[in-house]
C-alpha cells in the first residue's frame, strides 16, 4: 500500500465492537474524521471511516475480515485513503487500493494474502531526473519542476505538489535518484524551506485541482466506426456503455483500451472477471500503439479488482483510478479512463449501504447512487491544468443491467450524467453482429461541437454523412415491418435499392471484426471514405432506373463490402478503385 | 481454545443468537449441542461485543433458549484434504459418507482466498468433450467456468455427465489426458445423484471422482458451503498435485434460494426477486475460483448447472451468473419436445474462450471458420423457417430452400448425438463440411478458399464413392 502512517499526526487507538462482513464498527474512536483511513487488528488491515456516531465509527474494511473479533485494535491514520503518485505507476496492475499485484505474487504466491502491504511504486528504483527551472525561478503548486522518462511513451513531469504551494526555487538538480529522494527545494515567502521529492500522495476522495475547465472540442478516435462516426465521445467528455451479458462490452472497451488515441489509458477492471485482465495483461504488451509506435503497455496502467476480492476495495478501485487519471491529466496528457463494470461499483455501494442498516432507493441501491455516480463522471473534462498546459480526462464507463433491462437504477443515474449513450443490444450479439451497439437507440451528444474538427479533419462533411446514413437505416426499420407481410419483392425500386443501401451500412460498415488484422482498427480517413462510397453507392443507384438483382451482383457491391479488409496503406487506391467501379458499373445499367 | 456457552438467546430460521460472548472472530465455525446431544455446526454471520449471530447449516430443530450449548473453536470453517479423497463420497459438509475418515494433508480454509489477477494465465487448451455443439460451436477450454443454462425436466444431468466421461485434453503425440471430476451436487433429488453415481461407476470414472452430495433432503443451508468444500478439494487437487480438475456444481439455482433464504431471516433489504443484493459477489467468490494460474500444471475448470426458473433466461440466478462466467451453454424445451437430443441451443449459446483454445495446433486450422459457417447458416436457415410457418414453403427462393434443408440437417446429424457417442473434434467438423454441401457455394462466405480446397473437395470424393456403394 502506498500510504505510510504520518507520524507526526496524533494516534486514535479504538476497539472493534462489532464484525458484519466487510463492515466493522469501532468504539472510542473520538476525534477520527469521515473517510480517515484506520487499519484494524493487528494484521494491519486497511479500512476507512465512512460513518462516525459519537465516538463509535463505522468502518469499511478493504480485506477479507474473518476472523476479526471484537476487543481488536483499531488505529486511525489520520489520514484519507491515498494514493501514492510518481514515475513507475504507467505499466503496473494494482488492486483497487493500489497495491502492487505483481509485486505481492513474487511475495505470497497465487493467492492474494491478507495484510500484504507492498509499496506501490518502486521505491528503489533509479530515475533519471532533469530539471525544467533554474534556481530562482518562481513555482507554485502544479508548476512542472522536471521530467523523468517513465516509460517509452510517456514522460512523468514532476510537479510541485499542492500542500507546497508556492515559492521560489534555491536548489534544483539534475541526476539519478530514487522517487524519495529530494530533487528540488523551495522556499515559500513567508521563508519557509519545503522540499521536493518525485513522489506525493493525494486523497482519492478528492479531486485534483485544475486552473479551468471548458466544453470538450476533439474526438477521441477510436478506431471503432460506430463510434467514430456515428456516436462519437471528446477527449474530456463521458460515455456510457450498457448491455446484458454476451453483448459484448468488454470486448469494445478492450478495443477502445488498445486503439484510442490517449496518451494514457487507465483501465479498471471493477468487479469483473480475472481472467479478462489476464487477457489484458498477456496481450498489450504484444501491440503497437498505432499513434506512437510504441508498445501499449507503455501508456497503460491497470487496477484491477475482480469480483472475488473484497467488495469494500472494489468500491475504492475506481476513485484509485480516476485519481490517477487527473494526475497524468495535470502533466497536460490527453487520458482515458475506462471502467469495467460500474455497475459492480454501485453493487458494492449498496453491499456496505445494507450493511450500514440505511434506508434503501431503488432495488436496494442507497439513496446517494445517483449523486456519487455523477460524481464520478464529473471528474472528467477538457482542462487548463495549474501548470497551464491543456489535459483532459475522458470516461467510459459500462453499465451491466440485470436481465438487460436499461429501467434499473444504475442505467437511469448514468445516463443522466453521461453525454454518449453506447447500447449494447443482445439481439446483435446473437445475430453476430459486433460490436452490437444498437443504432436505434445509442446517442452522442457530442455530434455537433466535433463536426468542426471532423470538418477541418476529414475535408468532408461528416456531419450530411452520417445524417444521410442514419436515415436510410431509419428508413430500413420501417419498411422491415412491410417487408414481412408482403416481402421484398413487393417493395418499389427505390425502398428496396434502401434496404440494399442499409444491409451494406450495417454488415460492411457497423460491422467491425475484431480478429482481423486490418479491420481491427479503421483509421477516421477510411472510415470516412467507406461512408462515402456508400453514400455514392446510394446515390448512383437512385439515379438509374435499375434492377435490383444486377446492383446486388455488381462488381463494386462486392468491393464495398470488402473494403473494410483492405490495408489501411492502400485504402485510398481502393478507394478511387470503388468510386470508378460504381460509376461505370451504373452507367452501364443506366443505359 | 474450545470455549462453550449455554446463553442462546433466540433461534430465528437457520440463525441462532447466543449472548456473552467473549474473544470470539467473525466468520468462526461453531458447533452447537441440543438438549438431547444431536450436533450440528454453523458459522458466525456477524459478531458484536457480546452477541454472535450463528448460521446453523442444518436444520434448527431441536435447538430451543435453555439446554442448547454452543461451542467457539476459535478457527474459521477448513476441511481436511488429502490426495485419497479421489474415489470416495462425502456429504455436503466434506464428511465421509463411509468408509474412514480423511487423514488430512493440510486444512483449508473454505472460504479460500482471492486468486492474484496476475497470477493467472489465460486459459487457451482445447477439452474436447465429444459433444458436437459445444466442441464445434461452443469449445470448452482448461480453466474456464462454462455453465449449462437448463430448464426444469431437461436432460442437463445427462450432458454433464457425459462430459464427464469423455472430457480430455489432447496433449503432444495425442495422448490423453485424463480429467479428475469433483462433483459437486446442491439440493438435488437421491435419484440424480445415484445417476450421477452410477454413471461414473459404469464408465469407471469414478476412480477419478470425488463427490461432494448435498440432497434435497439434506440441510439447505448446508448448501451454502457445499460448493466451497468441493472447490477447496478441487483447489488443493489441481494446485498441489497437478490435477486437471473438473468441477461439475449442480444445481446453482437451489444455492441461490438458499442463500435468499438466510438473507431473508437476517431481515436484509433484497435486491432483484428477494434475492439478496449481495448475490453476484457471492456467485463470484464460487466461479471466480476456476482458472489456470502460473506455475502450476494443474487447472480448474467448471461446469455449473442451473435450472431457470420458467426457462427466463433473464431470472437473477441465470443472469448474475451470465455476468461471471465466460459463457454458456443454454438447452431448449422446443427443441427438447421436436425430440432434439442434446437440446443445444447454440445460437444464445457462447464461449468466451473459444477462440483462444482453437486453430491451427490445437484443433484444426479450419474449426472457427466452419463454427462461423455452420452458425450463420443455421440462424439464417431458422429464421426461413419462420418465415415458413407465415407465408408458407412455396414461395421460397432456391436458396432459401437450401437454407431450410441445412437447419434440419444440421438438428438432425450435428446437434443430435447419442449419450455415449463420442465424436472427436476432426469427426465433428467433417460432419460439418458434409452439411456444407447442401449449401450452394455463393452461401459458404464465411470460408477461406483454401479449406474449402481442403476439406470440402475430400467430402465430394466421399459422396462419390457413397455413390457407387449404393
Amino acid at each position: 500500500m502506498g500510504v505510510t502512517l504520518n507520524a507526526k499526526s496524533k494516534q486514535i487507538r479504538g476497539k472493534i465492537m462489532k464484525v458484519a462482513g466487510p463492515v466493522v464498527v469501532a468504539k472510542e474512536m473520538a476525534g477520527a474524521k469521515m473517510y480517515n483511513m484506520v487499519e484494524v487488528s493487528d494484521e494491519r488491515l486497511i479500512g476507512e471511516v465512512i460513518e462516525l456516531k459519537g465516538d463509535k465509527a463505522v468502518i469499511q474494511v478493504y480485506e477479507e475480515t474473518s476472523g476479526l473479533k471484537p476487543g481488536d485494535v483499531v488505529v486511525s491514520t489520520g489520514r484519507a485513503l491515498s494514493v501514492e503518485l510518481g514515475p513507475g505507476i504507467i505499466g503496473s496492475i494494482y488492486d483497487g487500493i493500489q497495491r502492487p499485484l505483481e509485486l505481492i505474487r513474487k511475495n505470497s504466491g497465487i493467492f492474494i494474502r491478507r495484510g500484504e502491504r507492498p509499496d506501490a511504486i518502486d521505491k528503489k528504483r533509479k530515475w533519471d531526473f532533469s530539471g525544467c527551472v533554474r534556481k530562482g525561478d518562481k513555482v507554485h503548486a502544479g508548476s512542472v519542476v522536471g521530467t523523468v522518462r517513465e516509460s517509452e511513451a510517456i514522460e512523468n513531469r514532476i510537479m510541485v505538489p499542492a500542500d507546497v504551494g508556492s515559492g521560489v526555487v534555491r536548489r534544483i538538480e539534475d541526476g539519478k535518484f530514487c522517487v524519495d529522494d529530494v530533487i528540488c527545494e523551495i522556499e515559500s515567502s513567508g521563508g519557509a524551506k519545503k522540499s521536493i521529492t518525485m513522489c506525493h500522495v493525494w486523497p482519492v476522495r478528492e479531486k485534483r485541482g485544475y486552473a479551468k475547465k471548458f466544453a470538450p472540442r476533439e474526438p477521441l478516435v477510436t478506431g471503432q466506426r460506430v463510434i467514430d462516426m456515428f456516436y462519437p465521445v471528446a477527449k474530456g467528455g463521458t460515455a456510457a456503455i450498457p448491455g446484458p451479458f454476451g453483448a459484448g462490452k468488454t470486448v469494445t472497451l478492450h478495443q477502445i483500451a488498445k486503439w484510442a488515441d490517449a496518451d494514457i489509458i487507465v483501465y479498471v477492471g471493477c468487479g469483473e472477471r480475472g481472467n479478462e485482465m489476464t487477457n489484458v495483461l498477456e496481450e498489450l504488451p504484444k501491440l503497437v500503439d498505432k499513434n506512437t509506435g510504441k508498445p501499449l503497455m507503455e501508456r497503460t496502467i491497470l487496477i484491477a479488482n475482480t469480483s472475488n476480492m473484497p467488495v469494500a476495495a472494489r468500491e475504492a478501485s475506481i476513485y484509485t483510478g480516476v485519481t490517477i487519471a487527473e494526475y497524468y491529466r495535470d502533466m497536460g496528457y490527453c487520458v482515458a479512463l475506462i471502467a469495467d463494470s460500474t455497475s459492480r461499483w454501485a453493487e458494492a455501494m449498496r453491499e456496505i449501504s445494507s450493511r450500514l442498516e440505511e434506508m434503501p432507493g431503488e432495488e436496494g441501491y442507497p439513496a446517494y447512487l445517483s449523486s456519487r455516480l455523477s460524481e464520478f463522471y464529473e471528474r472528467s473534462g477538457l482542462v487548463e491544468t495549474l501548470s497551464g498546459k491543456m489535459g483532459s480526462v475522458s470516461i467510459i464507463g459500462a453499465v451491466s443491467p440485470q436481465g438487460g433491462d436499461f429501467s434499473e437504477p444504475v442505467t437511469q443515474c448514468t445516463v443522466r450524467v453521461t453525454k454518449c449513450f453506447w447500447a449494447l443490444d443482445s439481439k446483435l450479439a446473437d445475430m453476430r453482429h459486433f460490436p452490437a451497439v444498437n443504432w436505434n437507440k445509442s446517442y452522442s451528444l457530442y455530434a455537433r461541437v466535433l463536426s468542426d474538427w471532423y470538418k477541418e479533419r476529414l475535408s468532408d462533411d461528416w456531419s450530411h454523412a452520417r445524417a444521410e446514413l442514419v436515415k436510410i437505416l431509419k428508413k430500413e426499420s420501417e419498411l422491415a415491418e412491410v417487408v414481412q407481410l408482403v416481402g421484398m419483392d413487393a417493395l418499389p425500386y427505390s425502398d428496396q435499392l434502401t434496404m440494399l443501401t442499409a444491409k451494406i451500412i450495417r454488415e460492411d460498415f457497423l460491422q467491425q471484426d475484431v480478429f482481423h488484422k486490418n479491420d481491427t482498427y479503421c483509421s477516421v480517413d477510411k472510415q470516412m471514405k467507406m461512408m462515402n462510397v456508400i453514400l455514392k453507392f446510394y446515390e448512383a443507384g437512385n439515379g438509374v432506373p435499375g434492377d435490383i438483382k444486377k446492383i446486388r451482383e455488381m462488381n463494386c457491391t462486392r468491393r464495398i463490402a470488402l473494403f473494410r479488409y483492405a490495408d489501411e496503406k492502400k485504402g485510398d487506391t481502393e478507394y478511387k478503385g470503388i468510386v470508378k467501379g460504381i460509376d461505370d458499373e451504373f452507367s452501364k445499367i443506366g443505359r | 481454545m474450545i470455549k462453550e456457552y449455554h446463553n442462546v438467546r433466540s433461534v430465528e430460521g437457520p440463525l441462532l443468537f447466543v449472548e456473552g460472548v467473549y474473544d470470539v472472530g467473525y466468520g468462526e465455525i461453531v458447533e452447537v449441542e441440543t438438549s438431547e446431544g444431536v450436533l450440528k455446526r454453523g458459522k458466525i454471520l456477524e459478531i458484536s461485543e457480546n452477541l454472535a449471530c450463528v448460521q446453523i447449516f442444518e436444520s434448527t430443530m431441536g435447538l430451543d433458549t435453555l439446554g442448547t450449548k454452543v461451542r467457539f473453536f476459535g478457527e474459521t470453517f477448513k476441511v481436511p484434504l488429502a490426495r485419497d479423497m479421489v474415489g470416495r463420497v462425502f456429504d455436503g459438509a466434506g464428511r465421509p459418507l463411509s468408509g474412514p475418515r480423511v487423514v488430512a494433508e493440510v486444512k483449508e480454509d473454505v472460504n479460500g482466498m482471492s486468486l492474484n489477477p496476475a497470477a493467472r494465465e489465460s486459459p487457451g487448451d482445447f477439452i474436447q468433450t465429444g459433444i458436437s455443439a459445444i466442441d464445434g460451436m461452443n469449445s470448452l477450454v482448461m480453466g474456464q467456468k462454462l455453465p449449462i443454462f437448463s430448464g426444469a425436466g431437461l436432460p442437463h444431468n445427462d450432458i454433464a455427465a457425459q462430459i464427464a466421461r469423455q472430457a480430455c485434453v489432447r496433449g503432444k503425440g495425442n495422448e490423453k489426458v485424463r480429467f479428475c471430476v469433483v462433483f459437486c451436487a446442491m439440493g438435488i433429488t437421491f435419484e440424480e445423484a445415484d445417476f450421477f453415481r452410477r454413471d461414473f461407476e459404469e464408465s469407471g470414472a469414478i476412480e477419478n471422482a470425488v463427490m461432494f452430495l448435498n440432497l434435497c433432503d439434506s440441510p439447505a443451508i448446508e448448501r451454502l458451503i457445499t460448493p466451497r468444500v468441493a472447490l477447496t478439494c478441487a483447489e488443493f487437487l489441481a494446485y498441489k498435485h497437478d490435477y486437471h480438475v473438473l468441477v461439475i456444481m449442480t444445481d446453482m439455482t437451489n444455492y441461490c434460494e438458499a442463500l435468499r433464504e438466510v438473507s431473508a431471516s437476517r431481515n436484509e433489504v433484497p435486491g432483484r426477486r428477494g434475492y439478496p443484493g449481495y448475490m453476484y459477489t457471492d456467485l463470484a467468490s464460487i466461479y471466480e475460483r476456476a482458472g489456470r494460474v502460473k506455475g502450476s500444471k494443474g487447472t480448474i475448470t467448471q461446469i455449473p448447472i442451473l435450472t431457470m426458473p420458467n426457462d427466463d433466461i433473464t431470472h437473477p440466478v441465470a443472469d448474475l451468473t451470465g455476468y461471471i462466467t465466460e459463457g454458456q451453454i443454454v438447452l431448449n424445451r422446443r427443441m427438447h419436445q421436436a425430440g432434439i437430443s442434446p437440446p443445444i441451443n447454440v445460437l444464445p449459446s457462447l464461449s468466451r474462450l473459444m477462440s483462444n483454445g482453437i486453430g491451427e495446433g490445437k484443433t484444426r486450422e479450419d474449426h472457427r471458420n466452419v463454427s462461423n459457417q455452420l452458425y450463420s447458416a443455421y440462424a439464417q436457415g431458422r429464421e426461413v423457417r419462420e418465415i415458413v410457418s407465415v407465408i408458407g414453403e412455396e414461395s421460397l427462393s432456391e436458396v432459401d430452400y437450401k437454407n431450410l434443408e441445412f437447419a434440419q440437417m444440421f438438428e438432425k446429424k450435428f446437434l443430435c448425438q447419442e449419450f455415449y457417442d463420442n465424436r472427436s473434434v476432426e469427426d465433428t467438423l467433417g460432419i460439418g463440411w458434409e452439411l456444407f454441401s447442401i449449401l450452394p457455394h455463393t452461401e459458404l462466405k464465411r470460408l477461406a478458399p483454401e479449406f474449402i480446397e481442403k476439406y470440402g473437395r475430400r467430402d465430394k470424393e466421399k459422396d462419390d464413392g457413397g455413390g457407387k456403394n449404393e
